[in-house]
């Protein structure tokens, strides 16, 4: 604000005057939902998953091995030339802790997400994903980790189909 | 550069409405206070505006979708050029830019540049409007939230440069200070280091205090071309120097501990402006800090330091309104508020008022004459960067 | 080249998804004193520029075209006149309606605007434009503060 000017507009709503339901509103709640395509590399990525296999894409020209696959090499924009396998194990990029539900309200057991680099993928090529079987403090960056797979007659082609990440022990493949 | 025949343009007037959680005027009506006191203090009238950029972010806080279109009249867009523009986070600052190519480029001679958000429409919290950006197969389903993937960013950080919580908490106490002297600010605070260590964790390690809050408000510049400029001010402030970059939307596929798509947009504009030592040559600047820590990311990807190297200038107090390199004199998002494209846009009109002389309480020490905002946004992917001098 | 073909184009999956967030609009500076005019006086009220002179139906805070704030109100009455009308066989959903429902754009005489509601007391076929319509208000008792505490627009004999 400049101090030339004196006044500034705006009528703050105090939330107990919300709360107590003094402020006229309208309420509106959307109905639309959504069937979102996941195309080609994506389709056959959630198919694999049913098979406890994860799909990557390979570009020959830049070398780059990617996971999430796709359909396109966005650095060469170029078809990527071929698909392939990555292992389900890999190492932590980085990761956090939440305490808070998806309305930032709290909850009890906080959940361990990271940034997982998979071991075939090339480097900094990593998926979002959840960690478990480990107290939160005891995760570290770089810790080495393996994808802890649903039964196979409760895969639905989801990334779900992962529970989540196990830490692996020393020596552990 | 080269000018390719751009004409220089100015920023001649600025103005803003309170930042709050909820207020009760509507998106237009935000808009319209905002742009009617711009316009008052540019001496201009609504008829003299000859183009309006509307910026504004996703659709889903206000309730309102083609926001753009809802709030064209509020914004004096009525029967005129008329574009919005959308970058996520990095809006607020993309807002003027597309101003000045309206300007620069010999189309207009004057433009007005409006930035609204009514984030208290979402219900029961913003945070749900969040959920529809991620990507729906290989993170909604995981249960993703907005402040997840920000810590992990944050955390990254950390890591790779062997920050502490301390130092970031610094730039938390630093910015709800400076707020404490913005007659719009939302959560002006003294507040300690001790009270960000200790107060509720969200997503580890982000903190409650280490954010800024959801709002209400509507922050609005109007631009001028150099003859019609030097004709109602004989204090102009130009925009000297305009940058911006988008990097991969894969998040999880490049390194977070550094804003690479920042330094883009920022070695835009300095060519742009002819800077080529930004830590000695930018007086001032108003970066973005949605989060405590990212306001020393931007300072790297700005190269206002080396990397990894902001957090001891906090520590140094150099960033303070007294030091040799005052960040975010305004209190930031941190401290006056987040409504998102126009908290951008307020950290534009800040360097405004900082460059004119005119920020009162909080101008800072050094004679500032040349200023830098920038804002961010998108999937952590997206920078954009204005140089403005006096 | 070998792009990727070997995936059954049948075989191409959807995900589900859908939208979580509800909302809760302010009326606004203007728009709390219009409806509370509806509710509490059933009153129709119009905000003129001391400028231009225009009177906005529905009010506004500003002119949209001198950008003065507009803080004298009118009362511009509960009788319009049909600007325009639509006969709507379908509901919000696309789904048939059992009886078509007639939707109205109702301009008030001396006016700027107007307000878009449904018609009632009127078979469609004989809805003209020009038709001169007048607001039924809910009763009191049921009036919330939105546009629907008019219930509909009849028509009235000049
Ligand atoms: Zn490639
Ligand atoms: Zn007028």
């Amino acid at each position: 604000m400049s101090e030339k000017i004196k006044e500034y507009p705006g009528h703050r709503i105090k939330t107990a005057d919300l709360r107590a339901g003094l402020v006229p509103l309208i309420r509106y709640k959307p109905e639309a939902k959504f069937a979102f395509s996941a195309g080609a590399a994506m389709s056959r990525f959630l198919e694999e998953l049913k098979n406890g296999r994860i799909l990557a894409s390979v570009c020959k020209k830049c070398g780059r091995i990617m996971v999430p696959p796709r359909t396109f090499c966005e650095i060469c924009f170029k078809p990527v030339d071929d698909y392939t396998y990555v292992k389900d194990t890999g190492k932590i990029n980085t990761y956090s802790v939440s305490f808070i539900a998806a309305d930032a309200s709290r909850v009890k057991e906080p959940t361990i997400v990271a940034v997982i680099e998979l071991d075939g993928a090339s480097p900094g090529m990593g998926i979002l994903h959840k960690i478990g079987e480990i107290d939160w403090k005891e995760v570290k960056f770089g810790m080495r980790v393996k994808a802890v797979w649903k039964p196979p007659e409760q895969r639905e082609g989801a990334i779900t189909d992962i529970k989540y990440f196990k830490p692996l022990k020393e020596g552990e493949e | 550069m080269e000018m390719f025949g751009k004409r220089r343009v100015a920023v001649i007037g600025a103005g803003m409405t309170l930042f709050r959680r909820n207020l009760k005027e509507t998106g237009k009506e935000l808009c319209w206070e905002a742009a009617k006191m711009a316009l008052d203090q540019a001496g201009l009238e609504l008829k003299d505006i000859e183009a309006v950029v509307m910026g504004t972010a996703p659709d889903a806080f206000d309730g309102v979708h083609m926001k753009g279109e809802y709030l064209a009249d509020g914004a004096g867009a009525r029967k005129k050029p008329y574009m919005r523009v959308f970058v996520g986070g990095g809006t607020g600052v993309f807002t003027p830019i597309a101003g000045w190519w309206h300007v620069a480029s010999g189309m207009f001679d004057t433009c007005l540049v409006v930035a609204e958000e009514k984030m208290s429409s979402c219900f029961p919290h913003p945070a749900y409007a969040f959920h529809t950006i991620f990507d729906p197969i290989m993170a909604r389903p995981l249960g993703v939230t907005l402040i997840w993937i920000f810590a992990l960013e944050m955390h990254r950080y950390m890591h790779v440069h062997g920050i502490k919580k301390e130092q970031i908490a610094r730039v938390a106490v630093k910015n709800k200070q400076n707020a404490l002297d913005h007659p719009c600010a939302q959560l002006p605070q003294k507040i300690t280091v001790e009270d960000v260590l200790n107060s509720e964790v969200l997503c580890w390690p982000v903190q409650r205090l280490d954010i800024s809050p959801t709002s209400d408000g509507a922050a609005v510049a109007v631009l001028a071309a150099e003859h019609v400029a030097k004709q109602l001010t004989d204090n102009p402030v130009w925009i000297d120097g305009v940058g911006w970059c988008i990097d991969s939307t894969y998040w999880t596929n490049r390194d977070l501990y550094y804003p690479k798509y920042v330094e883009c947009a920022a070695r835009m504009a300095y060519k742009m402006a002819g800077i080529k030592n930004p830590p000695k040559e930018i007086d001032v600047a108003e970066v973005y800090d949605p989060f405590d820590y990212k306001e020393l990311h931007h300072m790297e990807g700005l190269m206002l330091c080396r990397k990894g190297e902001a957090p001891r200038l906090t520590e140094e107090g150099v960033t303070q309104r007294d030091g040799d390199l005052p960040i975010n004199p305004s209190g930031g998002l941190l401290g006056v508020g987040n409504p998102i494209a126009a908290a951008g846009m307020m950290k534009v009109c800040e360097i405004f008022w900082q460059l004119r002389g005119e920020a009162g309480k909080r101008q800072v020490k050094k004679d500032a004459r040349t200023g830098l905002a920038q804002a961010w946004g998108d999937l952590m992917q997206y920078g954009s960067v204005i140089i403005m001098r006096s | 080249m070998s792009r990727e073909i070997s995936t059954c184009p049948l075989r191409l999956r959807h995900y589900p998804g859908h939208l979580e967030p509800e909302y809760a609009y302010t009326l606004g500076i203007a728009g709390e004193r219009f409806f509370r005019e509806i509710k509490e006086n059933a009153r129709i009220m119009g905000a003129k520029c001391k400028k231009c002179g225009k009177i906005y139906v529905p009010p506004k805070l500003y002119c949209e075209e001198c950008f003065e704030k507009l803080e004298e109100w009118v009362d511009v009455g509960t009788k319009g006149t049909v600007y325009t009308f639509t006969i709507s066989f379908l509901d919000e959903h696309g789904e048939k309606l059992e009886k078509p429902e007639i939707y109205a754009l109702i301009k008030f005489k001396g006016t700027y605007g107007g307000i878009v509601h449904r018609l009632g007391e009127v078979k469609p076929e004989n809805v003209r434009i020009g038709m001169k319509v007048q607001a039924v208000f809910k009763p009191l008792t049921e009036r919330k503060g939105t546009i629907n505490d008019i219930a509909y627009f009849k028509p009235i004999m000049e």
